[in-house]
């Protein structure tokens, strides 16, 4: 045992093991049917509101871009919001009608769109009390990302809640807040935001550190 | 207003690997140029995350020498030397991380994975899938039955070699603790020469990924045993008035 007080403080708190790259197959492990793989009967998917869940239905759509403008098809993300309410509901129960996780990924098909069918969370509260405008956590994944990208998705027709967030008021550039603000489609009733994140480059989405 | 102020040691990311690498040349154009936007003072957004002990586990989702036969009426074992891949998942200050979820996905003994876009000309196993998951127990230990996968070849240089690694995802407390990992096997000579590896500046960060022989745990006439813990962010609670 070490003598109390003897070591620098630093050199008691252990070092987290170090990340490395989800890579190409990723699918295999966290998204089985992505892989062409079997599925298990309970998977963490993209469906995060079965119908009867409270709120706005909606679909959040958008591909994944590299530095060179190509897509990226072997991108997996996951989602983290409150519901309509503005809660976080952390115990994941697939018979519950809306869970705070999703997962989801680009597709090797033409399009390589990853979707979530979600509902429109309310807004948040920063720990000192002010509000964050509604958004959806969202981390990525990918061959080629060697540690996994924080963002945020905000919506477009919430422009005086995002004028007034703290966290995008935070990216000091307002060019670049707009990458973080999906756009509102709606096609025969069902309503879709749309958020292309590009990883490098013009129009680099803004990436979080917490 | 005594105020519950939680947070995570902020995470090193000198320790952990740059997002560009250019050595591990698919990172050259899917790491971003502008500087990450820190939050000093994060919320529930980050602070909170999935709780997954209602999520409904199959008997054998961590057992990878049976888990992918089931349904299909297959009675026979994968190829490979059978082994356990054991550990916990601890935080920085060493406490254990109870009921959270760890997954995990690897190649066959051949080194080829069953995915449509893996092409590598090792056979498929019939008998193996390659994916598990399970829940740590109330101390954070965490185990999973399978085989070692094989080291595989991959277009990165000329002739660049994947070292034999078990991929592992775990979530931790919260989002701010989520983490993709790669546990390599003590004593592979691939290790220092895997482009991947050497995206970490730091040769202590590379020891945090290596499995460990633990042959007394090993089962007798049976299978090896590799030790694998898991350090994800320690979390900090003051109570002091924030004022």
């Amino acid at each position: 045992m070490k003598q109390p007080n003897s070591v620098p403080a630093s050199e008691l708190v252990l070092r987290e093991t170090a990340s490395q790259t989800a890579g190409p197959y990723v699918h295999i492990g966290l998204a089985l049917a992505a892989a062409g793989n079997p599925v298990r009967d309970e998977e963490i998917w993209n469906e995060m509101a079965r119908p009867e869940a409270e709120g706005e239905h909606i679909e959040v759509v958008g591909t994944v871009i590299d530095g060179n403008g190509d897509l990226v098809r072997d991108a997996f993300i996951e989602a983290w919001q409150a519901d309509s309410r503005g809660d976080y509901q952390p115990e994941y129960d697939l018979k519950k009608p809306f869970n705070s996780f999703g997962r989801t990924a680009t597709t090797f098909d033409r399009g390589s769109e990853f979707i979530l069918k979600t509902v429109k969370p309310g807004s948040v509260k920063t720990a000192d009390g002010q509000t964050m405008a509604p958004h959806i956590n969202v981390t990525l994944f990918a061959r080629g990302v060697n540690i996994h990208l924080h963002t945020r998705l905000y919506f477009e027709d919430e422009a005086e809640a995002n004028a007034h967030c703290p966290v995008l008021n935070r990216v000091e550039s307002p060019v670049r807040r707009q990458t973080l603000i999906a756009k509102r489609e709606e096609e025969g009733g069902r309503v879709r935001y749309r958020l292309d994140i590009k990883l490098q480059g013009e129009g680099e989405t803004v990436f979080f550190d917490f | 207003m005594t105020h519950h102020d939680k947070r995570f040691v902020q995470r090193d990311r000198d320790w952990h690997p740059p997002a560009y690498a250019p050595g591990y040349k698919t990172t050259v154009a899917r790491s971003p140029n502008q500087a990450l936007v820190s939050l000093m003072k994060p919320s529930a957004s980050e602070l909170t995350g999935p709780d997954f002990r209602t999520l409904r586990m199959g008997p054998h989702d961590n057992d990878l020498l049976l888990n992918f036969r089931e349904g299909k009426g297959q009675d026979g074992l994968p190829i490979g030397e059978r082994i356990i891949m054991f550990g916990r998942v601890i935080d920085q200050f060493g406490k254990p991380v109870p009921h959270t979820l760890v997954e995990m996905w690897q190649a066959n003994a051949g080194g080829r994975y069953r995915h449509k876009k893996d092409a590598y000309l090792a056979p498929l196993d019939p008998n193996f899938g390659g994916v598990g998951r399970t829940l740590t127990d109330e101390q954070g230990w965490y185990r999973f039955r399978t085989i070692k996968p094989g080291p595989y070849p991959w277009p990165n240089d000329v002739n660049s070699w994947r070292p034999a690694h078990i991929h592992v995802s775990v979530m931790g407390p919260a989002i701010s603790t989520r983490l993709i990992t790669q546990m390599y096997f003590e004593g592979d000579p691939l290790i220092p020469i895997c482009p991947i590896v050497n995206t970490l500046k730091d040769r202590d960060a590379v020891e945090t990924m290596i499995g460990r022989l633990d042959i007394a745990r090993s089962n007798s006439m049976d299978c090896l045993a590799y030790r694998f813990d898991l350090v994800v962010r320690g979390e900090l609670q003051t109570y002091f008035e924030n004022q």
